[in-house]
């Protein structure tokens, strides 16, 4: 294009080719967004409206009474389901975090015979598509009778959290200086008091990374609870809102409108974790996609 | 906890004892060190053979048995696979189907995601908005989606429909709810949840590295913006872009939720994908044999599918240093 023009100077511009950028990024931003937006606004519908064409966008009176309804009123345990979610997503963060911790500590600090080769396959586990494993753990939990209770969604958690969760906290710790373990030995401490109160405390950012990541999948799962849960007020959000998708219409009254409040519900979580924690999530990914 | 002090106490003599052999150490310091590495590493040794290892070897001999969980497995041979290859009409249209999936939602997420990353890269006013918005989507829980998505496309009353019947346009799609659009829709929102997530940032990442004087470079060499893209961006992005296509290719064939909750892999099959049905055969009737062959058939296919790529890579990849 243009012949050599000695260094231009990055300034924010306006020119054509900027405002065309912008209409292009206002247009995507809309394309992303406005699904979120239809939601929430038709959350706060009356049944009518809901139901109503033209399509009504923003509801005359704001049901604030919807929310109410859905987790209090309505015949459907949704609240229950908010409360085993927050219990399997609660237990499952702390056993990855604490596990997944211990488990790196010991990848990135001993030597010992066969650990290079149990970090191999801790590697190749991530290769391996879940369904192979599916059905036989399925089987398992069936045997210890845990069908239909919480278990089988949390307690895998707590033996090492996973290959990701090993993996991006090992890194971590290979990060950290040798040199405080080793004068932390010297003044007499333990290993795990090394690991507990020297190390661990340094790990606080990326704690919040492994922390933000596994709450956001694990609030989402939706096979996992399909599987293993089958009575309405044992469901967790996400299975609760396809049996409530499936049956939009109790004792002859229309829940739609109550239907688009629990998405909205089942949404917050993650959405609002992901803006007070956006920092660590973005290095966390980031972290991910470099080092694969 | 001072036991590490006793550390004079190496005997040099002496050979070391059959427990320091046995963990690879060669003092009692580091014996007793390697001791409290395994006890560490404890957790996930016996996760990975509970919910690893034991579940791996279990579905590959459940694989060529018949099995209904309550009665034990019994022993058939290659029946599952011969089943699936030439008596099960799903097998291979639902395969066709993840294939037809996987072949859009790729390229359109992997280009669409470096589209948007390299429009974010442009210093523009508000950035961190845009990219909070883009990435809002993928935040939303796929149930979620997939519930919502039913009312924004549904035929008659829809948002979508009433906007494009005011542009004009006389018969707009009838989206999850007929046999020829249906997969089409199924695959566009997954691509509308992904396009702005993880993909897009990973990208973003690799294009902050692309350092500013090789741009600098091209330009005094009289580079317009598309010979820098193409010539500076593209070639040092490219570990980037395989590592985003590898996990793209990998969740693609994964395709579950999104369909069962939107269409119940229907209507008439239409978005019935290989994961749904070894959903069905496994969970809904508990063939715990047919669902284990299946599986695998899936695992083979992913195994194939990754080690093409990487040995393909070799030829497209440009690692910087190496």
């Amino acid at each position: 294009m243009a012949p050599i023009t000695a260094q231009q100077p990055m300034s924010i511009r306006f020119s054509p080719g900027r405002s065309v950028l912008y209409l292009a990024i206002l247009s995507l931003c809309v394309l992303f967004g406005f699904p979120v937006f239809w939601t929430l606004m038709s959350s706060f519908k009356t049944p009518a409206e809901m139901a109503a064409f033209p399509p009504v966008v923003i509801p005359d009176v704001f049901q604030w009474d919807n929310y109410h309804r859905v987790l209090v009123i309505s015949r459907l345990p949704v609240a229950q389901w908010v409360l085993n979610s927050t219990i399997v997503v609660t237990l499952t963060t702390l056993g990855t975090l604490i596990t997944a911790s211990v488990v790196a500590y010991s990848f990135a600090r001993f030597d010992y015979r066969g650990r290079d080769a149990l970090f191999m396959i801790t590697l190749a586990t991530l290769m391996l598509p879940p369904e192979v494993t599916l059905i036989p753990q399925f089987v398992l939990f069936y045997k210890l009778g845990w069908i239909n209770t919480l278990k089988p969604l949390w307690v895998p958690s707590w033996f090492g959290g996973g290959a990701f969760a090993i993996f991006l906290m090992r890194q971590f710790f290979l990060s950290l200086p040798r040199d405080l373990d080793e004068a932390a030995l010297i003044d007499g401490a333990g290993y795990f008091r090394i690991f507990w109160s020297i190390l661990l405390p340094l790990c606080k950012p990326v704690m919040a990374t492994l922390g933000i990541i596994t709450l956001i999948g694990s609030w989402s799962d939706f096979i996992g609870p399909l599987i293993y849960l089958n009575t309405p007020t044992k469901f967790t959000v996400s299975v609760g809102l396809q049996f409530f998708n499936n049956s939009p219409e109790v004792g002859g009254e229309s829940l739609r409108h109550l239907l688009m409040a629990a998405c909205i519900l089942s949404m917050i979580p993650t959405i609002a974790l992901f803006f007070l924690g956006q920092r660590y999530f973005v290095q966390g990914i980031v972290m991910s996609g470099i080092k694969g | 906890m001072a036991v590490a002090q006793n550390q004079q106490t190496v005997s040099i003599g002496s050979g070391p004892s059959w427990i320091s052999r046995a963990v690879g150490a060669r003092s009692k310091v580091q014996t007793h060190k390697a001791l409290w590495g395994y006890a560490f590493s404890l957790p996930w040794i016996i996760g990975l053979i509970v919910f690893w290892g034991g579940p791996i070897l279990a579905s590959l001999y459940f694989g060529f048995t018949e099995y209904g969980i309550t009665s034990a497995p019994k022993w058939i041979g290659l029946a599952n696979y011969s089943k699936a290859f030439n008596a099960d009409n799903l097998f291979w249209s639902s395969l066709e189907r993840t294939f037809t999936f996987a072949a859009i939602y790729v390229p359109v997420a992997i280009v669409g995601a470096l589209l948007l990353a390299v429009m974010l890269n442009q210093k523009l006013m508000g950035t961190n908005v845009y990219r909070t918005i883009f990435f809002v989507p993928h935040l939303i829980p796929a149930v979620a989606l997939a519930v919502v998505w039913t009312y924004l496309l549904q035929p008659t009353l829809g948002p979508v429909n009433a906007f494009l019947r005011n542009l004009g346009v006389e018969n707009p799609p009838a989206w999850f709810t007929a046999r020829d659009s249906a997969l089409y829709s199924v695959t566009m929102i997954n691509i509308w949840a992904a396009v702005g997530g993880n993909t897009m940032l990973i990208f973003l990442a690799g294009l902050q590295g692309v350092p500013q004087e090789l741009y600098d470079a091209a330009s005094i060499d009289g580079g317009g913006v598309w010979a820098k893209f193409r010539h500076v961006t593209l070639p040092l992005l490219t570990p980037t872009i395989f590592f985003n296509v590898v996990l793209a290719v990998i969740g693609a064939l994964k395709v579950f939720t999104t369909a069962w909750v939107a269409t119940q892999g229907g209507p008439s099959y239409a978005t019935w994908f290989f994961a749904l049905h070894i959903y069905n055969q496994a969970f809904l009737y508990f063939h715990m044999g047919y669902g284990s062959a299946l599986a695998w058939v899936l695992a083979a296919i992913l195994i194939v599918f990754t080690s093409f790529q990487v040995v393909y890579s070799r030829r497209w990849v440009h690692y910087e240093g190496a």
